[in-house]
């Protein structure tokens, strides 16, 4: 070994010796050795009189760049009204703004007619949009409109083409030239160029295109939406594939691609190149020949060894494995594999040139996906092999954001397109491409709330700020006027008592009048009452008295102290974005039943916490009371103890992360009693009767025993957490195994040095 | 491959024996002589060089006026006009800029020639100061390359910038004969104020065939996305007057228009604002009664009220930039360098370099025709927003805006990451100031995942000799259910570990690591073997541990896998005396740090603890032999911005065999070295990373009056 190295040294030195007698004029040509110096002469020069050079224009001609001779802009925005139609649409010259000022953003389909075919996917797309919150049946409100012919495929060779689109429409008194109208569409042009052709004039009407070509695409207008499959679900979605954040990131394969290649026709430059790339250890690019009726015909030399090659490996196991995949063009620019490759955690690689990415207005694809070149087909492999572990791992991870938050359903598809329309109308209301490319995303960050980073509960760290060091405590109050109820005042007490506390609320959710001001506790803190509107969804109103990040919300007979409420208002700092709190529940699938389970016992594990105590961000009532639908409200203002679930299922499906639960100083052991009820038909059965003190389970935790009333309202929340389920699309809550004490808590030192001593007293 | 990415070593820590002392002098001497080989070469080489071509220097020493002239007849063909439809797959030649480790384009500029028609008169003015100072700063920069042969981009020195001092034919001509212009295919130009009367286009009118336009008022009608780069129209006032940047706080006005010359329309609508809002909104115009000298530019009026411009800017909230004949306006530069916050008014302008900056961060866009809805829009943005503006505004005229310079690389910035997308610069780099850049804090690990259980963690233990003790801890560790390997890293270089009989059977797979060098750090280093996410970093003599309490602290870190989550807590104090960090193991409410002496983490943390660590914190450890728990402490909040967790009550590892040595005296200037390493490493990362919190996490039902054996964790030991 040593020797060698001596050697080795040795030769070098010999070498550098030849060099320097025998090689000195060749050595100049490198330009390794010879030319810094010589090259920096030929900069561009340092003119010597460049100090008296002229600018480029006049200082005052700059800050006056005015005309008089020139057209008044009321006269400018008309005239350019006339000029900038069909293809050169914008906004500003073919939406009309004011169908969207009085109702705000509201969608209307239109009504189907029974003779007309649908295809699966547009059924879906249709249905998106009656399930959203911008749904109107009423075209008077409308601000968008939407078509009910299916124009996903306009393939004329396919079976599910619509013919006679353009008489079709010129017969709806609603059309105005398709101005405010969004057209959908999957599939354009045929065999063999496949155009950006519909077959029909759009007019004015704004598209949302798969596949757009960046030429055709109206910047500001037209929106590019993903291809999808008629496979993909309604709502709900899978989940994305990445379960580890591994780094280095160890995959098998490096780069995949496994798919057709063209041998004539548009696409099959790239597709026919493909295989060029192909190492067989950790690069796998493997193509066919075999589709179409006469590839045959077309047939080369490679096609009969590739296709046995191509039956090696497969697919799903290729996306499973691979760190890369390559998304090239086919014979439309976009293609499933985007998907397929987004939602399996392999970065994209894309080989499409002039393709307009999904939703690219609002989605950075460079934090996401390696945007490629067809032209540089064969650089690939070694720009993807020097991209640094750390980047790939970000990539992996924006990836799964990105199909969670945009992609895994119909829904989430058309919604993305709404609110990108939507973000247009109101310029200063919109999102930054912040909020669309940060988790949790844009469809759950609502620029109607705020557009500043540091009223979400998300983004404190990244903004480098912290949420707000007071809360208001928000106490539902359901007694009738004339008396006060214990359990009431001492709550005020308890509360008003917290440093923290900044106010209080009383949320009053009966007919009758609140008491006078005078009849309330003294407290040091405001306190105001808030007549409600009698329903159940009243309490997550985003009430603009509501000032502080953290809401604590409470019901008039929950019982808190101090330190409970001080505790737990610290731990909430430090997990703003969830649900903290104190009665904890937890959910179950019930396997002989099929379906989910709800049970209030003593359990190991736990997916709710109440709102009868707990502390939130105050940007939920906002989500809740604006970002769900109205008929899950309504379902919530139906069933007893559904607000709380629908609640926890929202934050839940939000932030994927469950609640958490700090220490109760004790469990109630007393249940309730019964108060006399407020009179008020809407808020159906009361939470007075909430169990307080769950019973030890058996587990599994089974059916529950308990009076009828109870039983019944099991089975309302049972029922309330299967429709949220099924709304949702699947079960968003997730079960936590820990809870929160004092860093002391019941630890064997002196009492004196603990900062909670009160949350120990049995 | 060239990667410019630092190739990672998976193999271990560095496995290289220090060489003999004998060998070493020869190789030093070997050294010398090759150095001296080198340098006597060098001088031979370039010694004559220099000299040859010092009679080149003094073209240096030129005059702009002395440039060559060169005669364009009349019939000299004029390029196609600029092609709509081109886009970079389709009009740009990426071939020319191939693959290269630094993923920087090449750009190479012509040299400076003075055209004139055949009639000698010239066509333009051969170049303005500007022009001058942006082709001097890409000449300067990285990008610049003096060989026309690996040029991927090429930039004429035709001065363009003011499409109203040239005639359009002629510049064409001139365009369209430079040597390598193949229809403008690669070539960029520079243009801020396009168009001219009567209709004033928003895109350069001098026909450019495929060439790239790096345009100052473009609109959506002749911005080509992805290809076109939008620039601001340059401010001279920018290099002129030197404005403070002013601190958040009320200004006087909240509205304030400084243009001049607006249109009549725009002006009546603005003193319909004003005549609403009185006293806050403030319209000025140029100032009709000057004394002489007075430079109309530095002046604005309000009635007869005089003010200085652009100070003025600094007095308002948001500043109104309207279109004028263009769409690009100057005003929109200075009103960002007085950090007030632009008001656009140009229906359809695409906003400087908005591929790649986020103007809804630094400025309000309002229809034209929402103009009268101007004050009540203004008033629904959030103050502490206003002020987030204000900064940003300040920022992209600092970064962007300030200079030719700026401009010019922020220009070649962009082509460059379309270019080379995936080294492209991040949304973050482009669009956070500094003061956000250091204050905020993105985790690497930031998608909310809770990995399955199934996967289960891996328990590397540190050794030297207590082979015995550490017996124990493996017998221990593989009671946990979720252990699915363990790793031993042998850290004795002097003895072998024991044989593979003399090991205790576990369940799981067992590897023995040796170790190069008696390193603290070798306990964090991202080993191969780790196949988990989770790393159980525990010492040979900790056997104090159940397994619930094991068992349960992975399943905390299942659903905190960004945090360090160990069992004794520590805390950072302020020492207000010392005035500095104290390090505090008393057993108090708060806890900022957990000991690694036992500690689940994410194995993406060895990583960034072997390859990323700031400055030389990681040698000071392996140096001093202690620390490397507060290290990583401070590494991972740093990185995540979050705290630990402290699972369980338990507040000290007792081991047998230190009790004996865990005197008093020892136990004092332990904390005093704890106390040197927290202040070291605070002054390393610049700043205190670590989170003060006041809670653990235990079962959720932990000392619940709850039968124990249908708890999860119901042995979860003591203090």
């Amino acid at each position: 070994m040593q020797t060698r190295k001596k050697y080795i040294f040795l030769t070098f030195f010999a070498s550098w010796l030849l060099l320097f007698f025998f090689g000195g004029d060749k050595l100049r040509r490198f330009s390794f050795f010879s030319g810094r110096k010589g090259e920096a002469r030929r900069n561009w020069p340092h003119w010597t009189d460049r100090s008296l050079l002229k600018s480029f224009a006049d200082p005052e001609e700059l800050q006056s760049d005015g005309d008089p001779s020139l057209p008044s802009p009321r006269e400018r925005r008309a005239a350019r009204l006339s000029v900038y139609k069909n293809s050169r649409c914008r906004m500003e010259t073919c939406f009309d703004f004011s169908r969207c000022e009085k109702h705000g953003f509201k969608v209307f389909t239109y009504p189907r007619e029974r003779d007309q075919p649908l295809s699966e996917s547009y059924g879906k797309i249709l249905a998106s949009v009656e399930r959203s919150r911008y749904y109107t049946p009423n075209p008077e409100e409308a601000c968008l409109f939407i078509l009910s012919i299916d124009t996903l495929d306009r393939d004329h060779l396919s079976s599910q083409y619509v013919h006679n689109v353009d008489e079709k429409i010129r017969g709806f008194p609603l059309w105005n030239g398709g101005r405010n109208h969004l057209i959908f569409n999957l599939y354009s042009g045929t065999w063999p160029n496949y155009t950006e052709d519909l077959g029909f004039d759009i007019g004015q009407a704004m598209l949302a295109k798969a596949s757009f070509y960046t030429e055709s695409f109206r910047p500001g207008f037209d929106i590019s939406i993903p291809l999808f499959s008629k496979d993909h679900p309604q709502r709900g979605g899978e989940k994305g594939w990445l379960y580890q954040d591994s780094i280095p990131p160890k995959k098998k394969y490096l780069l995949v691609f496994k798919g057709k290649r063209y041998l004539t026709g548009i696409g099959s430059g790239t597709r026919n190149a493909l295989h060029h790339i192909h190492n067989g250890q950790d690069i796998v690019s493997l193509t066919t020949c075999k589709h179409g009726k006469d590839w045959q015909k077309h047939k080369d030399t490679r096609c009969d060894k590739d296709n046995v090659d191509y039956e090696k490996f497969d697919y799903q196991e290729l996306l499973h494995n691979s760190t890369f995949c390559i998304v090239p063009r086919g014979r439309r620019l976009g293609s499933f594999r985007f998907l397929e490759a987004l939602q399996a955690a392999c970065v994209p690689v894309l080989l499409s040139d002039g393709w307009e990415l999904p939703f690219a207005e609002a989605i950075d694809w460079g934090k996401a996906a390696v945007v490629g070149s067809e032209r540089l087909l064969l650089q690939i492999p070694s720009a993807v092999r020097c991209i640094h572990p750390e980047r790939v791992l970000a990539f992996q991870q924006q990836t799964q954001f990105l199909w969670d938050a945009y992609f895994s359903s119909v829904d989430k598809i058309v919604h993305t397109t709404l609110e990108i329309i939507k973000d247009r109308l109101l310029p200063h209301r919109s999102r930054s491409r912040f909020l669309w490319n940060t988790p949790p995303g844009g469809l759950l960050a609502l620029p109607d709330f705020s557009t500043h980073l540091g009223d979400f509960p998300f983004y404190y760290l990244q903004h480098g700020s912290s949420p707000s060091e007071k809360f208001t405590a928000f106490i539902r109050a359901i007694s009738p006027a004339s008396s006060f109820s214990q359990p009431i005042l001492r709550l005020i007490q308890a509360v008003s008592a917290s440093q923290y506390c900044a106010q209080i609320l009383v949320l009053w959710s009966c007919e009758k009048p609140p008491p006078p001001s005078g009849k309330w506790p003294q407290t040091t803190v405001p306190l105001n009452v808030i007549q409600g509107r009698g329903k159940l969804s009243d309490r997550f109103f985003p009430y603009v008295a509501i000032q502080t990040d953290a809401v604590l919300s409470l019901d008039e007979h929950t019982s808190l102290s101090t330190s409970e409420v001080d505790f737990a208002f610290v731990v909430w700092r430090s997990f703003p974005e969830r649900i903290v709190g104190f009665p904890a529940r937890s959910h179950f699938w019930d396997p002989e039943q099929r379906h989910w389970g709800y049970t209030s016992r003593w359990t190991n594990e736990l997916s709710i916490v109440l709102t009868a105590a707990a502390f939130y961000h105050r940007y939920y009532h906002s989500l809740f009371t604006e970002y769900l639908p109205a008929g899950l409200r309504e379902l919530a203002d139906g069933l007893a103890a559904c607000e709380d679930i629908l609640m926890n299922v929202l934050v839940a499906a939000v932030t994927k992360l469950p609640p958490i639960k700090v220490t109760q100083r004790k469990q109630h052991k007393e249940t309730v009693p019964q108060q006399v009820e407020c009179k008020d038909g809407d808020v159906g059965t009361p939470s007075t009767g909430r169990e307080q003190s769950p019973s030890p389970p058996r587990s599994p935790p089974a059916q529950v025993k308990g009076t009828v009333a109870g039983g019944r309202r099991f089975s309302q929340q049972q029922d309330c957490l299967n429709q949220l389920v099924d709304w949702f699309g699947y079960m968003p809550l997730v079960s936590s195994q820990l809870r929160l004490d004092p860093v002391l808590f019941k630890d064997q030192v002196s009492v004196l040095r603990k900062k909670y001593p009160r949350l120990e007293k049995p | 491959i060239m990667c410019a990415s630092a190739k990672y070593n998976t193999r271990g820590p560095a496995l290289i024996p220090r060489m003999k002392t004998k060998h070493r002098i020869y190789y030093i001497a070997l050294f010398s002589v090759v150095l001296l080989g080198l340098i006597a070469t060098g001088m031979f080489q370039f010694w004559p060089h220099s000299i040859e071509s010092s009679s080149d220097w003094t073209v240096e020493k030129r005059s702009v006026h002395d440039v060559p002239v060169v005669k364009l007849p009349a019939d000299s063909p004029i390029p196609e006009r600029g092609d709509l439809s081109c886009r970079m797959h389709t009009c740009f030649d990426v071939y020319r800029c191939g693959f290269n480790p630094k993923n920087k384009i090449k750009v190479y500029i012509y040299s400076l020639k003075k055209y004139v028609d055949e009639y000698g008169t010239l066509v333009s003015n051969t170049i303005s100061r500007e022009y001058n100072e942006l082709l001097t700063a890409i000449s300067d920069s990285e990008f610049y390359t003096d060989d026309v042969n690996r040029a991927c981009l090429f930039v004429p020195s035709i001065d363009v910038l003011n499409q109203n001092t040239l005639r359009i034919k002629e510049t064409a001509q001139a365009l369209a004969q430079l040597s390598r212009w193949d229809r403008g295919t690669n070539h960029l130009l520079f243009n801020m104020l396009p168009g001219g009367p009567p209709d004033y286009n928003t895109a350069l009118d001098v026909p450019r065939d495929r060439a790239l336009l790096a345009g100052g008022g473009f609109s959506t009608w002749t911005y080509r996305q992805g290809y076109d780069v939008s620039i601001p129209v340059y401010s001279p006032l920018s290099g002129e007057v030197d404005l403070p940047e002013r601190g958040p706080g009320p200004r006087r006005y909240f509205i304030l228009s400084s243009q001049m010359a607006l249109h009549p329309e725009y002006r009546s609508e603005l003193e319909a604002l004003q005549a609403e809002n009185e006293e806050s909104v403030l319209i000025l115009d140029k100032c009709t009664n000057l004394s002489d000298g007075v430079p109309a530019v530095r002046k604005r009026c309000h009635k007869n009220q005089v003010f200085d411009y652009p100070q003025v800017l600094q007095e308002s909230t948001f500043c109104v930039v309207i279109r004028g004949a263009r769409l690009g306006q100057a005003v929109l530069s200075d009103v960002l360098q007085a950090g007030c916050v632009p008001v656009i008014i140009a229906d359809s302008y695409i906003l400087p370099f908005s591929e790649v900056l986020d103007w809804k961060r630094a400025s309000v866009v309002i229809p034209e025709e929402k103009m009268p809805e101007m004050y009540s829009i203004l008033q629904s943005v959030p103050q502490r927003q206003i002020e987030e503006m204000q900064r940003q505004a300040r920022w992209f005229w600092e970064a962007y805006f300030r200079s030719m310079k700026a401009i010019a690389l922020a220009t070649l910035q962009i082509i460059n990451d379309r270019i080379y997308p995936y080294a492209a610069i991040s949304y973050e780099e482009w669009n956070d100031p500094p003061a956000v850049k250091w204050s905020s804090v993105s985790n690497p690990l930031f998608l909310p995942l809770i990995p399955p259980q199934s996967q289960g963690f891996t328990a590397i233990v540190l050794t030297y000799d207590r082979v015995e003790s550490l017996f124990r801890v493996i017998t221990e560790v593989s009671k946990v259910p979720s252990l699915s390997k363990l790793l031993v890293v042998w850290n004795n270089q002097n003895k072998n570990p024991p044989e593979d009989p003399l090991w205790p059977k576990i369940r799981v797979p067992l590897k023995v690591v040796r170790t190069a060098e008696n390193k603290l750090s070798n306990r964090f280093f991202p080993y191969d073997e780790i196949e988990t996410e989770a790393v159980l970093a525990i010492d040979d003599d900790i056997i104090m541990l159940t397994s619930d309490e094991l068992q349960f602290g992975y399943e905390v870190w299942r659903e905190f896998p960004d945090r360090l989550v160990g069992y004794p807590g520590r805390l950072h104090l302020w020492d207000h005396e010392m005035n500095k960090w104290k390090y505090e193991s008393e057993w108090t409410n708060e806890v900022s740090m957990v000991l690694t002496g036992a500690a689940f983490y994410h194995k993406y943390f060895n990583y960034l603890y072997t390859y990323k660590m700031p400055g030389d914190i990681k040698n000071w450890v392996d140096a001093h032999m202690n620390c490397e728990d507060i290290a990583m402490n401070f590494l991972v909040a740093n990185v995540t911005g979050k705290s630990v967790i402290k699972v369980t009550p338990r507040k000290k590892f007792k081991c047998p065999e230190c009790t004996a040595i865990d005197g008093l005296s020892l136990d004092q200037t332990h904390m005093v070295e704890r106390s040197e390493c927290i202040n070291k490493f605070a002054s390393v990362f610049g700043t205190m990373p670590l989170k003060v919190v006041e809670h653990r996490a235990d079962p959720v039902l932990y000392k619940d009056d709850f039968p124990e054996k249908l708890k999860s964790f119901p042995n979860i030991g003591s203090l």
